[in-house]
């Protein structure tokens, strides 16, 4: 049953927990940057103690939820959580596409000589004539090749928007408390997003192996292993997610009007996908 | 439906003692007190190496410090001043005064609350300890442009990161009070009830998730230049060491705004209080918010006009820069209006308010001169633009937090601050700061750059004045905080209404204010409409 009251806790000792986490996390990255023999452990203890911290927050949250401690105003409360951290995690992305959109309409043509560039082009780069893709006048990175988008990519675009619909599915069965499909649905959706992460890590491979296509390939290498390596990032968070959120499944969570947890993630997944289709038209297939 | 906190059987649980308290605590005021404090002692640490940054051009000449530590003071200071005291003061004001002004229990999201507090002094550790790196702090100016700022020694992944927590800090921050002045109002406060400290933060935190991310995702991608090989800032790879100008200032330009926009709603609250008056024009004040928001997304390359940009881009940018100035000038039309034939009564708040609209609507005019793109090819990167960014910055938004604290002081401590001492603080800070920034409008007209250690003969005297001016307001802030700690623990005890023109529900709980109000939410009608503040 539902409280009537808005739920405010006493007392929280995770969030403590998780900012000395962050803190070990990314002084850890920055001392192992530097070159410092104590950064990796720096930051596989921060690491550790922000998983930590996970676990216990989102086990008190858990506990609470099933309790019935939260009313619909707590739930709305979630709700603009969820809604305002996508956005934001859109601006990150934004922030990305930018680079991209700028280095191919701006930069890269400067470089070779437009508008502005004139003397830019014949004093510093005579040679260069601009072009997409490319790693600029130095050639840094050496010749390489790019993935073509109708071959991987496109297999896995098609794997994420099944997997919309695979979540989608499950979301039905849940509102029709049908547990079994449910579950079935829900681990349809992980596996979807692991098979991505799999081609995605292949395509890595092959890139650096047989394209010559790296992170140092100049801005083409840049801007691909950024947007792809960050989408990448999104998915795997998104495929935990999704896996917490089918074990719950099983353990019998959820109501089919109380389920904003699944929500939330279904949400999440969903972001991620439009992420990918943007990524997909503007940096395989343009 | 009634709305109280967390469950009733737990009211014998004793809340945690100190230490402890503070680092668990969920409550909004707690953890806005700790916002506050935290403020005052980055701004006294900012404040400390302004000082240091005075004391070294106070004449010409290398006396002090050596020229790599003077750049490292000029990056530390900005970076510590608007990450560390503005943003954070004004998220402690929003947390103390939000959820009272809209009649709600807390935040939204108590928990995510207090970590998104408990974030900053980790990243400010971080900032910080790289005054004590053998290579220093980053000393590229805190803009971090590339490629200087990619030359850096060791600290350079250290500013990145603690920009990353920063950031991470005030996303969590601006979500909880979005969703709070969304979720959380009490009956009746409908959105255009609302008062207008809440309205504009409500713009506040949408331009903060909005911007903050792309921050992060330029530093990340300094980093990677750095460490990892791209090439995005680096032309011989195709890239372009402006485009990292381009993404900081998408952010930059809203960021300005993120520290002003609460200021305006702090004026707007005091300034018809003290005339016990309604405000003037409220409904074109959340406009006109809305408005200087929603061209903060467009204007960002005004800063950046000397880089070489193609000309229509410089037009543009111009022009889409002075509109600025028409909501800007609603605004400050809407706060002489509210003035205008009012009961006025001049206590520190409004003297503070009154100095702000004055000094800030200078800093305005000589942002409408730079934004002119001819005349800032002459200023741009001298001590005009110094000059300009703090009269907005610290007769604007800093003057905002310490009337806001004067303001609500009262009402957070249960007691009345000592006002003879409030006012010798308002005189001394408000005569000084004009002597320190004024000259430095001459100076940048007659050509001294910024962010240099040793300049030419002929900018001796007023460099001497804006130092002594320096000396003068660094030290009428330490009164500041004596005030503060005295009011703190002691004094004329504050009623609940405390200024007698004082309208809306902060003022309808005791003085100081229980640790927890409105458990049960009141319901708000016209009675207590910001609209209709009439005097009683």
């Amino acid at each position: 049953m539902a409280s009537a009251n808005y739920y405010v806790p006493h007392t929280a000792k995770w969030p403590i927990v998780g900012s000395i986490g962050l803190f070990l996390l990314v002084s850890g990255f920055a001392n192992w940057m530097n070159g410092s023999t104590i950064g990796p452990w720096m930051a596989i203890a921060g690491a550790a103690t922000v998983i930590l911290m996970m676990f216990g927050w989102f086990a008190d949250v858990i506990r609470e939820s099933e309790a019935g401690l939260y009313n619909d105003k707590v739930d709305a409360s979630f709700r603009q959580g969820m809604i305002w951290f996508i956005f934001s995690e859109v601006m990150f992305f934004g922030a990305f596409f930018g680079a991209l959109f700028y280095a191919r309409i701006f930069a890269v043509p400067w470089i070779g000589g437009e508008g502005t560039g004139v003397m830019t082009n014949s004093l510093l780069y005579p040679e260069f004539q601009a072009a997409w893709p490319t790693n600029g006048p130095a050639g840094l990175g050496g010749d390489f090749k790019t993935i073509g988008a109708f071959e991987l990519p496109l297999i896995n675009t098609l794997i994420l928007l099944t997997s919309g619909w695979t979540i989608t599915m499950a979301h039905w069965a849940l509102k029709k408390m049908q547990r079994k499909a449910l579950v079935g649905w829900m681990l349809a959706t992980v596996a979807l997003g692991v098979i991505f992460l799999f081609l995605q890590s292949y395509e890595y491979v092959h890139a650096y192996r047989d394209l010559g296509l790296t992170l140092g390939s100049g801005i083409y290498g840049s801007t691909f292993f950024m947007l792809t390596g960050f989408h990448g990032l999104h998915v795997t968070v998104g495929s935990i997610m999704l896996l917490v959120i089918a074990f719950r499944c099983m353990k019998g969570h959820f109501k089919p009007d109380h389920h904003f947890g699944f929500e939330a993630v279904a949400w999440y997944w969903h972001f991620v996908d439009v992420v990918w289709l943007v990524l997909f038209l503007f940096v395989y297939v343009v | 439906m009634t709305t109280q906190t967390a469950h009733a059987d737990d009211h014998h649980h004793e809340a945690p003692k100190g230490l402890a308290r503070w680092l668990f605590t969920t409550n909004h005021k707690e953890i806005g007190s700790l916002y506050l404090i935290f403020s005052l002692a980055m701004f006294l640490v900012g404040g400390a190496m302004a000082m240091i940054i005075r004391a070294e051009l106070f004449s010409p000449g290398l006396q002090l410090v050596n020229p790599e530590f003077f750049n490292q003071m000029t990056t530390m200071h900005a970076l510590v001043m608007i990450f560390g005291a503005v943003m954070p003061a004004f998220v402690g004001l929003a947390n103390w005064m939000v959820p009272m002004m809209i009649g709600a229990p807390d935040m939204a999201l108590p928990r995510m609350n207090n970590w998104s507090f408990w974030i900053l002094p980790f990243a400010f550790l971080m900032l910080l300890s790289t005054l004590f790196m053998p290579s220093g702090a980053p000393a590229s100016g805190w803009t971090l442009y590339p490629p200087l700022s990619l030359q850096g020694g060791n600290s350079f992944a250290f500013v990145i990161f603690a920009i990353h927590l920063m950031g991470i800090s005030s996303i969590m921050g601006a979500i909880n009070i979005i969703a709070t002045i969304l979720n959380m109002r009490a009956p009746g406060m409908t959105l255009l009830r609302m008062p207008l400290f809440v309205w504009t933060w409500l713009i506040t935190a949408f331009l903060l998730i909005a911007v903050m991310p792309v921050l992060a995702g330029a530093v990340t991608m300094l980093l990677t230049d750095r460490f990892f090989d791209t090439s995005f800032f680096n032309a011989a790879g195709g890239g372009d060491p402006v485009m990292y100008q381009h993404i900081f200032w998408f952010f930059g330009h809203p960021e300005v705004y993120i520290m002003i926009l609460p200021a305006f709603g702090i004026i707007s609250e005091i300034i018809p209080t003290f005339s016990r008056k309604p405000l003037f024009g409220y409904t074109a004040m959340v406009y006109a918010t809305a408005s200087i928001a929603f061209l903060s997304f467009i204007v960002w390359a005004h800063h950046m006009f000397t880089v070489g940009m193609p000309l229509g881009a410089s037009l543009f940018f111009m022009y889409a820069t002075m509109i600025i100035a028409v909501p800007t000038g609603i605004k400050v039309f809407n706060w002489v209006s509210t003035m205008w034939r009012g009961s006025m009564t001049f206590e520190t708040p409004m003297l503070f308010a009154i100095a702000f609209v004055i000094l800030f609507t200078i800093g305005g005019l000589s942002g409408v001169m730079l934004a002119i793109v001819p005349a800032d090819f002459q200023y741009h990167d001298t001590y005009f633009v110094v000059a300009h960014f703090h009269y907005v910055l610290v007769t604007g938004a800093v003057f905002a937090i310490m009337a806001a604290a004067y303001y609500w002081l009262p009402k957070w401590t249960g007691h009345m601050y000592d006002e003879r001492l409030g006012k010798i603080h308002f005189w001394w800070s408000t005569i000084s700061v004009n002597v320190l920034f004024f000259p430095q409008h001459y100076l940048g007209l007659a050509g001294m750059p910024r962010r240099i250690p040793d300049y030419a003969v002929q900018f001796a005297e007023f460099n001497m004045i804006s130092s002594i001016g320096g000396f003068a307001f660094g030290l009428a802030q330490l009164l500041f905080v004596y005030i503060v700690i005295k009011c703190v623990r002691g004094g004329e005890k504050a009623t609940a209404q405390v200024w007698e023109g004082a309208r809306g529900l902060e003022w309808t709980v005791p003085s100081p204010a229980p640790l927890h109000t409105f458990d049960t939410p009141p319901l708000v009608d016209d009675s207590l409409e910001h609209k209709d503040r009439l005097p009683s």
